[in-house]
């Protein structure tokens, strides 16, 4: 679906009118990023976000490629391929550092991407399937993640996946037979590692369908918009090329600035050293610790120290962890205001802006801080708010927050805004 | 219900967790704290300023080549160097017919070509540096039941890896008296050696370098400070032998990004001029 007045695709070159009776390819295109696709003409860069995560998609799937065509998953050399890789590969160490920053850049720009989401309450109808989509995406990219940080075979390789499969342990009674299934074994070693390696290539073309669900389902009621007040006539809308083309390209143009002044010049500023030690089973780092994009969910696990009657706090910090994502799926459903925008909804900006974000920059900070007094305490406090902001705060705020009133459409609220700029 | 049920499983794992954290409080404010040697006693890395530092890091050969020299008449009686390959060395300044003579002074397990047993046989340069024990049970006998760990990423695989070598060798001390009088029990055991910047404040390692250890044909200095500064740039290359070169193709990518970003934003200025957003 489109709006009425979207530009209509009129190939001029005989070719092109060929092309478009046989396969209409280019029509596609033109219809979902070219001039045929009428997008929000006030979106602001918060909305460059969708354009950079499929970037970095693209950075990871090339890069990804072309390691593995030099890596050697086994036990024994793995850890060595990886060196050989980073030494005799012509470029490898910019591979590997592309691949590797690549993967914490993908997640900074998804995290943004969702913050989004939570600002404009992107989430709420009629766009909840590109919100659930967008979910799955995001738990997707987790295991990806997860299983490629275990195949360079260092340390924190063997001792990150060692904890974390161990996590299933926590399931009462066929958590153990679980694990071992998961493992190949009772701890991770080769037919693991083998395991990962196939899933870790698998998945980001299960992650790429998804994404191309994921765009097909935001066609459909198209952007919102940081009003959040719907799209109601032409003059509310440019075509998204050229306009957003030159928008997205300088975005990403800025990112790809930042992004490689990483992989040059400070390529394991985010790793472990730890990771640059082999494996060995025998020998226990002082402290494991995952990569930082999960620290948040890594806070939460470890802040559960107390069995709840019967449920050890082991199975409830698990719970909880997966609950902390999972809850996601429901904001559409929690979230009942009439309004979308953060803009217009002054209690809940307060909420997000003073509660959620300190909440998460501790709960990141503290993921990576070790398991003792006083982190878990301020992990306690942290991830009791986090569970409250999500099922309590939000509920509640939503039925209660008197809202303040809204543009009568976008294009009265782009001149509003251009008006008091220039009286100014 | 939608609702409902998230209030009430918010209110099960928010209040939860509040309640673990006022006993967990509790507990902590009414528990002594215990303090151990290692949190008292540890040192932070001294600062170590290297040719190979910041963004137009690059390596000062001579210093690395010293740095070799260091490695090979020391720290090899003990310590591997599996990562790296004498051909390396080329990257050093060393000519194709210096590397080959300098394989040439070691020698690495073989095969006698006409009985096939095991045997040894001076290096080539497509070999790699070799072991100096032949297993980890043998390391673990010679060295008061350490493996001494190999080198070749040793500047990575720790915290500001090159600083810590630096302050490791010439951090070797007896212990503090206020340290044995606060806490008698940490005395550094029989065989192991007082060191404040390894992380538990004793390692099986003696002190393996002294002043005058090893001499150097240009006269450069050989006292301990020195030579341990050049041993940490040799470990920083051996570490990564691409950082001069990822320096170096860093800053035209970087700089033509920088380039490529003011005119896209010109672009976009000029494909928005007509249009208030
Ligand atoms: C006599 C044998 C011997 C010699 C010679 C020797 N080392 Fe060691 N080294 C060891 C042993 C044994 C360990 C393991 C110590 C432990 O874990 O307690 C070690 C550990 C180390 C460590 C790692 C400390 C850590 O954080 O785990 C470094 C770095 C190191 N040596 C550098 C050197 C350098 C540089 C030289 C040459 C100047 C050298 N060593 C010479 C035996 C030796
Ligand atoms: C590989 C990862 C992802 C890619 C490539 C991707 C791509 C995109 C693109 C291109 C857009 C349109 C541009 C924009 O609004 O920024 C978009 C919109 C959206 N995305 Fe994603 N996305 C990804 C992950 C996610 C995740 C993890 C979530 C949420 C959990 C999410 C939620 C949304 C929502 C709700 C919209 C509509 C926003 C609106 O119109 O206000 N996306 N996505």
């Amino acid at each position: 679906m489109s709006f009425p007045w979207a530009n209509h695709y009129q190939p001029t070159n005989p070719f092109m009118r060929w092309m478009d009776e046989k396969l209409p390819l280019p029509r596609f295109v033109y219809n979902a990023i070219g001039a045929g696709y009428p997008v929000p003409r006030n979106l602001n860069y918060w909305w460059n976000f969708g354009v950079l995560a499929g970037f970095c998609l693209m950075i990871q799937i090339v890069t990804g490629i072309i390691l593995a065509m030099h890596y050697a998953p086994n036990a024994l050399v793995a850890f060595d391929s990886t060196e050989h890789i980073m030494r005799d590969v012509n470029w490898g160490w910019m591979l590997r550092y592309a691949h590797a920053n690549g993967a914490s850049a993908f997640f900074v720009v998804v995290y943004t991407h969702i913050f989004r989401g939570f600002l404009f309450s992107s989430y709420k109808a009629p766009r909840e399937m590109i919100w659930l989509l967008g979910v799955v995406i995001f738990l997707l990219m987790m295991a990806t993640a997860f299983m490629g940080y275990v195949l360079p075979w260092g340390q924190m390789s063997f001792w990150g996946a060692k904890v974390i499969t161990g996590l299933f342990g926590a399931i009462p009674l066929v958590g153990e037979p679980l694990q071992i299934w998961l493992l190949g074994g009772f701890a991770p070693d080769n037919a693991a590692l083998n395991r990962f390696f196939s899933l870790h290539f698998l998945l980001p073309f299960v992650i790429l369908g998804v994404v191309i669900l994921h765009i097909w389902a935001l066609h459909i009621p198209g952007s919102s918009n940081p009003t959040g007040v719907e799209v109601k006539q032409e003059s509310d809308t440019v075509p998204f090329h050229p306009y957003y083309t030159a928008k997205d390209g300088f975005g990403l143009a800025a990112f790809l600035v930042i992004y490689t002044a990483f992989v040059f010049f400070m390529p394991n500023a985010l790793g472990h050293p730890d990771n640059y030690i082999p494996a060995n089973p025998l020998s226990t780092p002082a402290h494991i610790v995952p990569e930082w994009y999960f620290w948040p969910f890594y806070a939460i696990l470890r802040a559960f120290t107390f069995d709840f009657f019967f449920v050890p706090a082991k199975l409830l910090g698990v719970l909880a962890m997966f609950a902390a994502i999972l809850v996601w799926f429901f904001l559409p459903w929690l979230d009942t205001s009439p309004v979308r925008s953060a803009r217009y909804r002054p209690m809940l900006r307060k909420f997000i802006w003073f509660g959620f974000v300190p909440c998460m920059a501790a709960l990141f900070y503290l993921g990576g801080a070790p398991a003792e007094e006083p982190y878990v305490m301020f992990s306690q406090l942290a991830a009791a708010y986090y569970f409250a902001h999500f099922l309590i705060i939000l509920p509640i705020v939503s039925m209660i927050e008197k809202t303040k009133p809204l543009p009568n459409s976008i294009t009265e609220a782009v001149l509003a805004k251009n008006g008091a700029a220039a009286a100014e | 219900m939608v609702r409902l049920i998230g209030i009430l499983v918010g209110i099960f794992f928010s209040g939860w967790l509040l309640v673990t954290l006022a006993v967990g409080f509790f507990t902590w404010a009414s528990e002594p704290k215990v303090e151990t040697a290692e949190h008292v006693f540890h040192e932070h890395p001294k600062a170590l300023h290297l040719a190979s530092d910041g963004p137009f890091g690059h390596f000062d050969l001579q210093q690395v080549q010293r740095g070799y020299k260091v490695y090979k008449e020391v720290c090899s009686a003990c310590h591997s160097l599996r990562h790296v390959a004498f051909r390396d060395l080329e990257q050093l300044g060393y000519t194709e017919a210096q590397v080959k003579a300098e394989a040439a002074t070691w020698m690495v397990p073989g095969i006698d070509p006409v009985t096939g047993e095991d045997t040894m046989r001076a290096a080539l340069p497509t070999d790699y540096f070799p072991k100096p024990y032949p297993n980890d049970v043998a390391a673990r006998a010679a060295n008061n039941n350490a493996i001494p760990p190999d080198l070749s990423l040793m500047a990575k695989a720790r915290h500001n890896g090159d600083a810590y070598v630096y302050s490791l060798l010439t951090g070797y001390q007896d212990q503090p008296a206020e340290l044995l009088a606060e806490f008698p029990e940490a005395k550094t055991p029989d065989g192991l050696h007082y060191n404040p910047y390894f992380p538990n404040l004793n390692l099986a390692m003696a002190q393996p370098l002294v002043d005058g250890q090893v001499d150097f044909d240009d006269g450069s200095p050989n006292d301990l400070d020195s030579m341990s500064q050049d041993v940490a740039a040799f470990l920083v290359w051996t570490a990564e032998p691409t950082l001069a070169k990822r320096h170096a193709t860093g800053w035209p990518v970087v700089l033509f990004l920088l380039i490529a970003t003011v005119l896209a934003y010109l672009a976009y200025r000029n494909v928005w001029r007509n249009e208030k957003h």
